[in-house]
């Protein structure tokens, strides 16, 4: 045991956790947001991609203690109170999903490739998804959401 | 995942210090290959000791050579101006290993400690007459890998850079395992002014290996049409749910074409 600080969404959170804790539990059941899923357990299916100092990770793939110090941003930590960001709108607009239960994932991990890249083409889009799987395979749809997001952040 | 221990150190000394400490203690690079054994209970050890605080993250010209910290993540490869202009054959592997996050978090030092026999970056070790540099010492490709998931590295001695020979020409090519990226076979080509050297990932049942027949052909004519006479063996390579020896050695000769342009 031991007791880590991060910042997550902007608010310092402390708590004791086992050396062992990966960080997708610290995130959903210490802290209790669980708006990032896990899908696999097995760092195929990206449903639990946050941000981690800006780039996007595997929240299942990682312990807790490694994140000490950082800046985690999840799905919860997108909107700007009731405003929704405008990734989250182009997935809304789009029909982007179809269950949900990648969509916390992809659009974590849509953020951040769009964030790195503002004129991103539909190729460098498909690319940068191919740690997300969506088991309703609805990738047209997600990746249209993607296209959309990027316009509405400046591309 | 059963019960350890997290330390990270500041420096390699520390981190030396921290093993010996533990009764079988193991560095934590990425974490990309180490935490889903960890989550599957096929690993247990006592402790883990992180070494992204040991400062071993940089990228660096050194005229003959690019040299790369172990902790250097891919992402910062396929991104770094350095090795896209001196070995843009080596950023090219880096960008395609994995998927974004994988890339995001894994290390050239963890891949290749692991000596995965389907990772990429072996092949480029091999190919790219790399040296290894330790905490104690300087170890060259050719010795280096020394089966499936064994190197020359003796128990707690850490990788801290690798130097990358610049070619006069060099390809990585591979044909992913669609699931998980892992190349099915992949191999890297690089000309020298000496000849050529073709290592091969993916495919040997001990590991990245080179192909001397493939190396001679290439050195004496830099041509795809030099390889078609070639008869590629599959003794001695990887049989498995994917592929058998024969697939993969027609894979060989398949990827070794394309890389040669």
């Amino acid at each position: 045991m031991g007791e880590i600080s991060l910042k997550l969404n902007g608010k310092l959170e402390t708590k004791d956790v086992a050396d062992n804790t990966l960080l997708i539990d610290f995130i959903r059941e210490h802290v209790g947001l669980t708006g990032t899923h896990v899908g696999c357990d097995t760092s195929q299916c990206g449903a639990c991609v946050i941000h981690l100092d800006g780039v996007s990770v595997k929240a299942c793939t990682m312990l807790a203690k490694q994140a000490e110090g950082s800046e985690i941003v999840t799905i919860e930590g997108l909107a700007d109170g009731d405003e929704l960001h405008p990734m989250q709108q182009a997935f809304h607009e789009n029909h982007g999903l179809q269950c949900g239960f990648c969509t916390p994932g992809m659009v974590m991990s849509a953020v951040e490739m769009v964030t790195k890249n503002k004129n991103i083409s539909e190729d460098e889009i498909r690319k940068g998804l191919e740690g997300n799987i969506c088991r309703c395979t609805g990738y047209h749809n997600i990746v249209q959401s993607v296209k959309a997001g990027a316009a509405k952040m400046g591309g | 995942m059963y019960s350890t221990k997290y330390i990270k150190p500041n420096s390699t000394s520390e981190a030396l210090e921290a093993i010996k400490s533990m009764g079988e203690g193991k560095f934590l690079a990425g974490g990309m290959t180490l935490i889903p054994t960890l989550k599957q209970r096929l690993a247990s050890p006592d402790g883990l000791v992180d070494i992204s605080g040991c400062d071993l993250d940089s990228i660096s010209d050194e005229g003959d050579t690019i040299k790369i910290g172990a902790m250097t993540k891919h992402a910062s490869v396929a991104e770094s101006g350095l090795v896209n202009e001196a070995i843009p054959a080596l950023a090219k592997l880096a960008d395609g290993i994995g998927d974004r996050q994988v890339r995001n978090r894994g290390t050239l030092g963890g891949s290749v400690a692991n000596n995965d026999p389907s990772a990429c970056y072996p092949s480029a070790v091999l190919a790219l007459k790399a040296i290894v540099h330790t905490n104690t010492r300087s170890i060259e490709a050719d010795e280096f890998f020394t089966g499936m998931f064994e190197t020359a590295l003796e128990e707690n001695e850490i990788i801290e850079a690798i130097s990358f020979s610049k070619p006069t020409k060099a390809n990585y090519v591979k044909f992913p395992n669609p699931a998980s990226r892992y190349a099915m076979v992949g191999v890297f080509v690089a000309q020298f002014n000496d000849g050529v050297r073709v290592a091969v990932t993916g495919a040997g049942e001990g590991g990245v290996f080179r192909h001397a027949e493939m190396e001679a052909a290439l050195s004496s004519n830099y041509n795809a049409d030099a390889l078609s006479a070639l008869e590629i063996s599959s003794d001695g390579l990887i049989s498995d749910l994917h592929a058998s020896p024969e697939y993969r050695a027609n894979l060989i000769k398949e990827m070794t074409k394309r890389a040669v342009v």
